[in-house]
């Protein structure tokens, strides 16, 4: 009697979870994105991570903007802007009749315009802005693209004009601008909360310009975001935008087939090629703008022996570590920068996997029976490397095979960074991901001789004067094709003197329902859905 | 008394050895316990395998082999005799790292169990014996790790002492603490009531010997079954250290941690989920029957 | 009562500051800063390091920033994440009702279909039924829990495609969160289907958080029921020629239900910590997932915090069953 009683509950829940699981669209067009993480907040300005400048990009907006699917740059906020010669002050023209959005405590008055501006960038700037501390005010990328230092003036014209004034030319301005740090919010908005006591609702209940409003946000659950209806640009064709907030890839994926989400973000790697054959999903990628290495820390012995170094390169197989863990989706490196930027140089040739060579090496280094070395793996996924742990067994495996004993080391991840930047370790994984296109970005933050001193970005403390002079030389110049000259001779000392094992540039892939049009990956990773449309 | 008495007489005989009467009454309730005697057979086979690993694993447990990566088990489609249970997703054979984690998954029971038994009984012991202000402080503190969900505390103490399999056993051995303290001290308090004790503190024994060669004996048979089950705590409690990766680090073949590196793949090569598990529940089902058994065997007044 | 009540509250005071200095103390020996793993790649430089640690109050010597912590708790202010800015108690209060709403259907899993069986399994004792619900029991209680979640997950979700992979009801609903409640919120929702949505997100989750205390409920149950069972007034009532299921129902199960409150009461701290894993699992976003994801970021305040939240909640829980049980069982109120 029990037991039918037990089977009659079942079948009970059962059918409630098979009604359950196929929801009804609710009336109006809705994109369900099944994103990886919670925002940490509604400020671009005060984060780093692309999940919260996905997560805010439906929301602000900023004077100029990239092209979608391009490094290019375009207008926005600013309908134009004049250079002066010298490259030092930049006037920009600001549109007119730009909305702001509104929520249930706050109808704004009036327009954007220069005071808005002015309020954005002085709130990361100046101290003596009342928002400058407000949220905790670490304006991370505001001081990483070195503002401070490059800013001179920032002043309103007019309601319409807004002028800045530089210390020195800088290449990459425009593009700085086009970045997520350089949001604008609504000084009106500011205004009217400092005066009730509240300001850090500015960062937390967040009025833009842009195309969507946020409705709703249940942390680690959901974002809701509605189609803005005074939005000034192209309306979006959607009504309603939700972020669906997963950390398990697997999960988003059944979700995504589920056709619970139409569009997910990271897929596992394993599961790519399953997501190929279906035929109701489709599969975008690129290229990232990344790198993942293995640095070799250069003033340890024996690591400071460029055979060593060269031997190691020749052990590894690269092969192997792209089939598991990359699976197809990472390109094998043999440069700091990925082919996609300008300057790569082709002609580099990667070190053959050659075990065999990599043993007569280390005997002439004089190190016949291999040594002992640590191997440092980063305890986290970076967009450049997947598992770091997996990749570090790897290379253990097959350091093994040339004698060399291999510990693989890791640490809580901030901790981590500050080590290897510290120059703790021996051999340790670390990456990169480029802000805005530059080559620039990759080769002086980590391999010229002022970041190899102990603290700065270099993870390899490798530090070649004829290689830090040709990347001196070439950050002056003002002509890309001189530019990218002495970028190629760079990387071929670089490959001579063998201070990483490179191991790839991941490839980002977007799988999305075969309905979705108009999504547009961008070269930075980011994720943008205001163009696109459910067929 | 009649079972010690023709003792002498069996000890001639070549197959049965001589027990002590207790001992083999203990015996036979125990093996009355279908259960028990099963969870006893599981652990002794799993001794077995963890001692001769060497011999019985077909592959070392950290030998990839690059052309076999997430190869299913011998009877699922695409297997192969070479891995009877799979290959996880570098290659690796999963019945060899099954038959290593025993290893290991034995050796944080004894581990954990040794130190939070040590430091447990001399607290529990301390307690019972100082009363006042002592027993106060230290049932206090026993109290407030109470009061932490085990799991977040261990997570909290492995965060501090960074991970890894040493550092997850003191973790786990730290959480599991209080429950020997408290026994311990029960089981002490009600024995210093008895007049044997006070029999021999009147014959002038010190407090220390009081303490371990008086009271302890007479404790020791809760502590054993609360050292049993604790075995199947630990093992279950470092699992999920591993699974959250906080344990063990690879390459070890931790079964925690290998169903943390699971994670990834199990919706499309469920071996490399499902076999890891299977071997942490089956030992844990294997101490929770024994200790079961022991306590039915060892304290009649809690049997049925 | 009123004195047993006075002298257990009397018994929470010092435990709590000793939990608050506890949690504090544990947090500081932590290695990593919050400041630098929110830095990615670029890293911080030290001066702005040493700024937002001023900020902070990571600069203070301990004893002050212990003092200083202990001052705001006395003002009901139990800091701000370092990481979103948020009050930890806001942040606290939006997601412990997905926490509260898990554990209660977990429970009332254990107990709905636990102590039937169990009641079952004493009547019936020495059957093959009894053998077998024993077994099923401890089994039940060495269950891993994470791997036991994922081939739930793995069988009735990737391959049935029965129940809903995670989360708490699907995403094309829209639900105000008047309650937090996701089973009582679904009742504003214009969507017909919500509630069926909701209750279908819980199913998995509830089974897989219930495993353990319902092994141990089961278990209790047996095993009071059958020494109640033994007992005088129970025989005599029988002589009396009631009813075998009204004595075992009224009679029985009544003085039976001690030691299982009891035993339920002392299963909300492994529920918690069960709570940690299965919304790991089940990306079910409440407060353990919350507090792992705060250890990952080092987010100080709301680790400190959280820990303290929760630790008081098991307190006052197990207060509660100190109160019921003075309540079933009167004896024990003198």
């Amino acid at each position: 009697m029990i037991k039918r009683n037990l089977a009659a509950a079942g079948m009970i829940a059962l059918a409630a979870a098979a009604v359950g699981a196929v929801p009804s669209p609710a009336g109006a067009k809705t994109l369900v994105y099944c994103s990886e993480g919670s925002p940490e907040n509604f400020n671009p300005m005060l984060n780093t991570t692309g999940t919260t400048f996905d997560a805010n990009r439906p929301i602000y907006q900023r004077l100029v903007a990239f092209t979608p699917g391009t490094t290019k740059t375009e207008p926005s906020l600013a309908e134009s802007w004049d250079i002066s010669a010298d490259g030092k002050t930049i006037t920009f023209h600001l549109r007119h009749g730009v909305k702001w959005q509104s929520n249930k405590d706050f109808t704004p008055t009036r327009d954007f315009n220069a005071d808005d501006v002015i309020f954005s960038f002085e709130r990361q700037w100046k101290d003596s802005n009342p928002y400058h501390k407000v949220s905790g005010g670490g304006y991370s990328y505001f001081g990483d693209m070195d503002l401070p230092k490059i800013l001179s003036s920032i002043d309103k014209i007019d309601d319409y004009t807004v002028r800045f004034v530089l210390n020195m030319p800088q290449a990459p301005f425009i593009p700085d601008m086009a970045m997520d740090f350089a949001s604008i919010q609504s000084k009106e908005y500011a205004d009217a909360l400092l005066k009730a006591g509240k300001p850090e609702q500015i960062d937390q209940v967040p009025i833009g310009t842009g195309p969507f409003e946020l409705q709703q946000y249940q942390r680690d659950s959901t974002i809701r975001y509605r189609a803005f209806k005074d939005y000034w640009g192209t309306k979006p064709h959607i009504d309603t935008l939700v972020f669906s907030i997963n950390k398990d890839p697997a999960v988003r994926l059944a979700k995504l087939r589920a056709n619970e989400c139409q569009v997910m973000s990271f897929p596992n790697i394993a599961d790519l090629p399953a997501i190929r054959e279906d035929k109701s999903l489709q599969l975008m990628e690129q290229p990232g703008l990344n790198i993942g290495y293995l640095a070799f820390n250069v003033q340890k012995k024996p690591l400071d022996d460029v055979r060593v170094r060269k031997a190691i390169n020749m052990a590894i197989d690269k092969k192997a570590i792209l089939a598991a863990v990359y699976q197809g989706a990472g390109l094998p490196a043999k440069n700091l920068i990925p082919p996609t930027m300008w300057s790569y140089n082709d002609q580099v040739q990667d070190f053959p996997y050659d075990p065999a060579a990599a043993k007569k090496l280390l005997a002439e280094a004089g190190l016949p029976d291999g040594f002992d070395t640590d191997l440092w793996a980063m305890p986290v996924q970076r967009p450049y490397n997947p598992d770091a742990k997996r990749i570090g067994e790897l290379m253990q495996a097959d350091l093994a095979k040339v004698g060399i004993k291999a510990k693989i080391v890791s640490y809580e991840w901030g901790e981590y960074r500050k080590r290897v930047q510290a120059g703790e370790h021996m051999m340790a994984q670390l990456g990169w991901t480029g802000d805005n296109g530059d080559p620039d970005n990759f080769f002086s933050p980590l391999a010229s001789c002022a970041a190899a001193r102990p603290g700065g970005g270099s993870s390899t403390k490798w530090c070649n004067e004829k290689f830090d002079a040709l990347i001196q030389k070439a950050a002056t110049l003002s002509d890309q094709a001189d530019r990218a000259k002495l970028y190629e001779q760079a990387q071929v000392i670089m490959h001579e003197d063998a201070p990483y094992f490179l191991i790839a540039h991941s490839v980002v892939f977007m799988p999305m329902r075969a309905n979705v049009v108009g999504y547009k990956m961008s070269p930075f990773g980011a994720h943008d859905f205001a163009n696109v449309d459910l067929k | 008394m009649s079972s010690t008495a023709s003792a002498p007489v069996q000890a001639t005989g070549a197959a049965a050895r001589p027990m002590p009467g207790t001992l083999r009454l203990f015996w036979r309730s125990f093996a009355e316990n279908r259960g028990a005697v099963l969870g006893l057979s599981i652990t002794l086979v799993l001794i077995v395998v963890a001692l001769l690993a060497d011999v019985v694993a077909p592959h070392s447990p950290i030998e990839q082999f690059r052309d076999n990566f997430l190869t299913p088990p011998v009877w699922a489609q695409g297997g192969t005799a070479r891995f009877l249970l799979g290959t996880d997703d570098v290659g690796r054979d999963i019945l060899s790292r099954l038959i290593f984690g025993a290893r290991l998954s034995l050796l944080i029971g004894i581990a954990v169990v040794a130190l939070s038994l040590a430091v447990g009984t001399v607290l529990g012991l301390l307690a019972a014996f100082a009363g006042g202000f002592v027993d106060v402080a230290i049932m206090r503190m026993m109290d407030i790790v109470l009061v932490f969900p085990s799991l977040l505390l261990a997570i909290v103490i492995v965060a501090i002492l960074g991970p890894g399999l040493f550092n997850a056993m003191i973790a786990v051995a730290i959480v599991t603490l209080p429950s020997y303290t408290r026994l311990t001290r029960a089981a002490a308090l009600s024995e210093l009531a008895r007049d044997y004790v006070t029999a021999t503190r009147c014959a002038g024994a010190g407090p220390l010997r009081l303490m371990f060669n008086t009271v302890l004996p007479n404790c020791v048979a809760p502590l054993i079954v609360q050292a049993t089950l604790g075995f199947a705590t630990a093992i279950l409690d470092a699992a999920a250290l591993g699974f959250l990766g906080l344990g063990a680090q690879p390459p070890t073949p931790e079964w925690g941690t290998m169903l943390a590196g699971a994670l990834q793949f199990y919706q499309r090569a469920w071996w490399v989920l499902a076999f890891p598990g299977l071997a942490i529940l089956l030992t844990v089902l294997a101490f929770n029957l024994f200790g079961d058994g022991l306590r039915d065997a060892l304290d009649p007044k809690l049997r049925r | 009562m009123l004195r047993y009540l006075l002298r257990r509250i009397g018994m929470i005071v010092p435990t709590f500051v000793a939990v608050t200095f506890l949690s504090f103390m544990l947090i500081r020996l932590v290695p990593g800063d919050p400041i630098e793993v929110r830095a990615g790649e670029h890293g911080v430089p030290p001066e702005r390091l040493a700024e937002f640690r001023h900020q902070f109050g990571l600069d203070q010597p301990l004893w002050k920033q212990f003092l200083d912590y202990e001052a705001q708790l006395l003002h009901g202010d139990f800091g701000t994440s370092i990481v979103t800015q948020d009050s930890v108690l806001h942040a606290f209060f939006q997601l412990f009702p997905a926490t509260i709403e898990l554990s209660v259907c977990a429970i009332l899993f254990a107990v709905l279909v636990g102590m039937p069986l169990g009641v079952i399994a004493a009547v019936k004792r020495g059957s093959g039924f009894d053998y077998g619900l024993m077994g099923i029991s401890v089994t039940g209680a060495s269950m891993p829990i994470p791997w036991w979640g994922l081939m739930m997950i793995l069988i009735f979700s990737v391959a049935l495609g029965w129940t809903p992979v995670s989360g708490r009801i699907s995403d094309a609903y829209f639900i105000d969160p008047v309650t937090g409640f996701m089973l009582i919120d679904c009742w504003w929702s214009d969507d017909a289907g919500a509630c069926t949505s909701a209750a279908s997100h819980l199913i998995l989750p509830t089974i897989v958080l219930g495993t353990i205390p319902l092994a141990v409920v089961a278990r209790m149950t047996r095993s009071a029921m059958l020494e109640v069972l033994s007992e005088d007034y129970i025989r005599t009532a029988r002589a009396k020629g009631l009813g075998g299921l009204r004595v075992v129902v009224i009679h029985a199960l009544r003085n039976a239900l001690i030691p299982v409150v009891t035993v339920i009461g002392l299963q909300v701290g492994s529920l918690l910590s069960g709570a940690i894993l299965t919304e790991t699992i089940f990306s079910w976003p409440g407060v353990g997932h919350w507090l792992i994801e705060s250890i990952q970021r080092r987010d100080y305040p709301v680790l400190q915090g959280g820990t303290l939240l929760i630790a008081t909640l098991v307190m006052l829980v197990n207060l509660g069953v100190d109160m019921t049980y003075g309540f079933l069982n009167p004896r024990i109120r003198r």
